[in-house]
C-alpha cells in the first residue's frame, strides 16, 4: 500500500468497556474482471485479508472478495480487557503485508 | 440575446438613436446579474444518509488518506529551491500564513481568482502547480494525480464552512470576460445529444432522470471523493464526465474553457458553504 492505512483506536478505555475500532485502508481493489485499453484483462489485485490481533492472538479477521469497494473501511467493536498493543494487518494478492500498531491503555 | 435585439429594434423604430446605448447596457446588466435559481442548494442535501455520514466523519471520509499524504509533502522541501510549502505559508491551518503572510484559509472560497500573468482565471490546482514551478523550481504534480488531488484537498479543506464569494459578474472585475465565456458555455448546446448544462442543472434540477436525481451542478463540494470513481476527483474531471455523457468532445484538464466555466459556476453557487473534500455517490 502506498499510503499508510488509518486506524482509530481510543487511547484509553475502562476495563470491560466495549470500544469501536475504525480502519480505512487505501487500495485500488482491482477486481480482475475489468479490461484495459489493450483489451486484456487487468489482473486481480485486492486486499483479501484483514486481521486485528492482540498479544499474538487474533481477535478479529475479515476475508475480502472482489466486490469490496476500493479503499475498504472496516469498523468493529472490541471489549477492552487489558492494556497493550493491537496489530492491524492487511494482506493483498501479491502477499504484500501492511501493518499498523496502536496501543490502548485499559484502567 | 433575444431581448437585446428587440430593444435595439424598438429604439431604431422610435428614432431614438442616442438612447440606444444606455438602454441596451441597462437591460443586459440587469439580466446578467439576476440569479438563475430561486434557492441554491448543495448536492449534500440530496445525498443519502450513508454518504453524508462518510463526509461528516473526517476519519471515514476516504479522501482523507490522500490529504494525509499531501500534509507530509507540505513539509517536505522540493525542487531546486529546496523549499517546502511550509517555508512560505507555515502550517496549512496557520491563520497568519507563515513568513509570506499568505494563509490557506479562504482560498477555497474565493478561487478561481484572476491571474495577472495569464490574464485569466486560475484555480487551486493550477495555482499549486504554478507555485511549484515558480517558487520551488520543481516539476509540478500532474493534473489529476494523487499528489495534486491530495494537495488541493488539503488547501480547500482550510476553507470548510466558509461561503463561496465572487465578484466575477461585475463589469469592473478582471474575471468578467471569463465569466461571460463561462456563461456562454453553460447555455451552449453541445454533443450528439445536443444538450447544454442548463437543460439538466437549471431547467430540471431536483428532478429524476431515470434513477438519478439531477443536481444544480454546484461546485462547492469539489474536490470530491466520488464513490463511482472509487477515488478522488477534481471539478474538471466532473466536467469531462458530463461532456462525455452528452457525447461531446471533452476539453483538457485546466483548459481555458473549463476555467471559464468554473468561474461562472462559482458565481452560480455563491453563498454556498465550501464542503471540499466532500463525498458523493
Amino acid at each position: 500500500m502506498s499510503k499508510k492505512p488509518r486506524v482509530k483506536l481510543p487511547k484509553s478505555a475502562q476495563k470491560g468497556e466495549i470500544v469501536e475500532v475504525k480502519t480505512l485502508a487505501t487500495h485500488g481493489m482491482e477486481t480482475g474482471n475489468r479490461k484495459g485499453k489493450d483489451g486484456n484483462k487487468i489482473p486481480r489485485l485486492i486486499l483479501n485479508k484483514f486481521t486485528c490481533s492482540f498479544g499474538g492472538k487474533e481477535i478479529f479477521s475479515a476475508d475480502m472478495h472482489p466486490s469490496v469497494s476500493a479503499n475498504p473501511y472496516i469498523a468493529f467493536n472490541i471489549r477492552a480487557e487489558s492494556s497493550g498493543e493491537y496489530t492491524f494487518t492487511w494482506i493483498d494478492d501479491n502477499k504484500e503485508v501492511t501493518e499498523v500498531k496502536e496501543t490502548m491503555t485499559v484502567s | 440575446m433575444h431581448k437585446v435585439k428587440s430593444v435595439t429594434a424598438m429604439a431604431v423604430l422610435l428614432g431614438a438613436g442616442l438612447a440606444l446605448g444606455a438602454c441596451t447596457t441597462e437591460s443586459t446588466t440587469k439580466d446578467v446579474m439576476k440569479h438563475p435559481y430561486k434557492e441554491v442548494w448543495s448536492g449534500y442535501s440530496t445525498a443519502t444518509p450513508e454518504t453524508r455520514a462518510m463526509q461528516d466523519d473526517d476519519f471515514a471520509n476516504p479522501y482523507m488518506p490522500y490529504v494525509d499524504a499531501a500534509a507530509e509533502l507540505w513539509d517536505t522541501p522540493a525542487g531546486e529551491a529546496k523549499k517546502s510549502c511550509a517555508d512560505c505559508h507555515g502550517a496549512p491551518d496557520d491563520a497568519k500564513g507563515g513568513s509570506m503572510g499568505i494563509p490557506m484559509k479562504g482560498v477555497g472560497a474565493k478561487y478561481p481568482a484572476y491571474d495577472p500573468e495569464s490574464h485569466g482565471p486560475i484555480n487551486v490546482e493550477l495555482r499549486i502547480q504554478k507555485c511549484q514551478t515558480d517558487h520551488q523550481k520543481a516539476k509540478p504534480f500532474k493534473y489529476e494525480s494523487d499528489e495534486l488531488l491530495g494537495m488541493t484537498g488539503l488547501v480547500v479543506m482550510q476553507s470548510r464552512g466558509m461561503k463561496r464569494e465572487t465578484k466575477a459578474a461585475e463589469q469592473s472585475d478582471p474575471l468578467y470576460p471569463a465569466w461571460l465565456q463561462g456563461k456562454a458555455f453553460y447555455y451552449q448546446r453541445r454533443g450528439q445529444l445536443d444538450l447544454a448544462c442548463k437543460h439538466c442543472h437549471e431547467d430540471n434540477a431536483a428532478i429524476l432522470v431515470r434513477a438519478e436525481l439531477l443536481s444544480q451542478g454546484q461546485s462547492n463540494g469539489f474536490p470530491t471523493y466520488r464513490l463511482k470513481w472509487q477515488k478522488p476527483g477534481s471539478l474538471h474531471r466532473r466536467f469531462r464526465g458530463c461532456n462525455n455523457n452528452i457525447r461531446s468532445e471533452p476539453y483538457a484538464y485546466g483548459s481555458d474553457e473549463y476555467l471559464a466555466l468554473e468561474t461562472y459556476l462559482a458565481w452560480r453557487g455563491r453563498g454556498l458553504p465550501i464542503e471540499g473534500p466532500s463525498v458523493r455517490k
